[in-house]
């Protein structure tokens, strides 16, 4: 049976948090792991979905270091108070 | 209002001559703005030591979105704390960047409120550029922007802003309706715009004919260049008029006729079209006498970058020639093929061109499902690089049949 997107959105962010001072992930890193992971269950429209859905809520936040990722949110070490 | 105090003896020599200079806009926006007045100081400074003083920062944006923002601190932010933040924003901007006066004073207001009032109209990508803000301006800008019907542009991973010629709204050589095939990628395009899920950045750049004022050719991922497959019409009489005018047709117009396909008796001139290159060169040299045939359509061209993480690209012939029409079906079913094989083999912060060259074209156009042809070659023809696994084929039936 398929996945929900909240199922998903909640696979992701454990995986983002997993990764978290090891491995910056991007959207394309996520939806493969979920694909790996789900097989037939997944399919890219819901990791869309789910990610949308992460980064909405305020979950997760768009972060820029060349290319794009997906992380918790958190203070950069760039930024000045 | 009080003049600038800061001295700038370094940025003062680059106010000098005849061009424009952003020293002169940083100095009047600092008779006002505290924040023009510590970019002056600060890049007075970065002239002085030779030394940036910017850092980076990855995460400032507004909810929901990926793109727009680019996060800039200052490295010094004691001694210049009016730029301590000093964030870009990109602001898709209308599809030939026409405006009314209105809209430019709302846009204007709305940054002198929330930043330090410098705008680059345009940036390279094409946006609207509003150049320093804090984090906590961000939020407060996009609704006033929202409202005011403007919304961010592409930054990071994403589809980059789609940007287009003026094409028919001023320009008579338009083979097609840049601005309307720009604002529907745009719209068709939101999610791959503000939520960036691409190896890389992917830029679409559309132009009317082969001039190219956007540089599409050099500066996008997908290039989308307007052509005619017909013949060039001619206008005999007014041909015969810029020659009696004491124009050199031989000199200035057949002999640079890349294709040598052009012949002036001294009374007529005749094309040979089927090796026209449609480099426009002729219709430019003699726009009264000259246009672009009247079967028009587009190239779609793949692969151009500039020089980031490697070398820059020219972009490479993916269609001949299509007719441009909306919806644009062809066009946005192929981009979703190759955005389909890009996420999944590509590397992180590879673009599309150095994809194809890393994979090779022949199992690219495999794998997105576009049949070679003879017109996807470096230079018009000659050196074609497509692999026809035919010819192959043939010469191994000829060797086994041997
Ligand atoms: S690219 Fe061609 S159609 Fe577009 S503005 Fe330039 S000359 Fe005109
Ligand atoms: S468009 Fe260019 S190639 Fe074609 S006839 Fe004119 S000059 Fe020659």
């Amino acid at each position: 049976m398929a996945k929900t997107v909240d199922e998903i959105a909640e696979a992701m962010y454990n995986m983002i948090k997993e990764a978290t001072g090891l491995k910056k992930l991007k959207a394309t890193d996520l939806t493969k792991a979920i694909i790996e992971l789900y097989g037939d269950e997944a399919d890219k429209q819901l990791c869309k979905d789910a990610i949308k859905q992460l980064v909405n809520s305020g979950r997760c936040v768009y972060t820029y270091f060349g290319g794009s990722f997906i992380e918790l949110p958190h203070r950069e070490g760039a930024a000045n108070d | 209002m009080a003049d600038t105090v800061v001295k700038t003896p370094k940025l003062d020599e680059l106010e000098k001559g005849k061009w424009p200079s952003f020293v002169k806009e940083i100095k009047m926006a600092a008779k006002t703005s505290p924040m023009a007045q510590d970019l002056l100081g600060q890049l007075e400074l970065s002239y002085e030591q030779k030394l940036g003083h910017w850092k980076h920062g990855g995460i400032v944006g507004v909810m929901g979105y990926g793109g727009g923002v680019i996060g800039r601190y200052s490295d010094m932010p004691d001694k210049f704390p009016n730029v301590s933040h000093f964030h870009t924003i990109r602001i898709n901007q209308p599809s030939g960047w026409f405006y009314t006066s209105k809209a430019l004073r709302t846009l204007c207001d709305i940054w002198e409120k929330h930043g330090s009032g410098l705008t680059n109209m345009h940036g390279s990508t094409g946006d609207i550029i509003f150049l320093g803000t804090s984090t906590p301006h961000l939020e407060p800008i996009f609704s006033e922007l929202t409202k005011a019907g403007f919304d961010l542009g592409g930054s990071g991973s994403d589809v980059r802003t789609p940007s287009c010629c003026v094409g028919p709204a001023r320009c008579e050589w338009a083979c097609y309706d840049t601005l309307a095939m720009a604002y529907d990628l745009t719209m068709s395009f939101q999610d791959e715009l503000h939520r960036p899920a691409f190896p890389y950045k992917f830029k679409f750049k559309m132009s009317g004919c082969p001039n190219d004022c956007v540089a599409s050719i050099a500066r996008s991922d997908m290039s989308i260049i307007g052509t005619w497959r017909d013949s060039i019409q001619i206008d005999k009489d007014a041909v015969a008029e810029y020659a009696s005018r004491g124009m050199d047709i031989k000199a200035d117009v057949v002999d640079n006729c890349p294709a040598k396909c052009m012949e002036w008796d001294g009374k007529e001139l005749h094309i040979e079209n089927s090796y026209c290159r449609r480099c426009m060169h002729c219709i430019n040299v003699m726009p009264k006498a000259l246009r672009p045939g009247k079967d028009r359509g587009a190239t779609v061209l793949i692969g151009a970058k500039a020089p980031i993480i490697e070398g820059a690209l020219l972009a490479s012939v993916l269609y001949p020639f299509v007719k441009i029409e909306a919806p644009y079906q062809q066009i946005k079913d192929v981009v979703a093929k190759i955005w389909d094989v890009w996420c999944e083999e590509g590397k992180n912060r590879e673009r599309i061109g150095e994809f194809i060259q890393r994979v090779g074209l022949g199992n690219f156009l495999d794998a997105i499902e576009v049949e070679p042809v003879a017109e996807m070659v470096a230079h018009p023809r000659e050196n074609p690089y497509v692999f026809y696994e035919e010819y192959f084929e043939e010469d191994e039936t000829a060797e086994e049949q041997k």
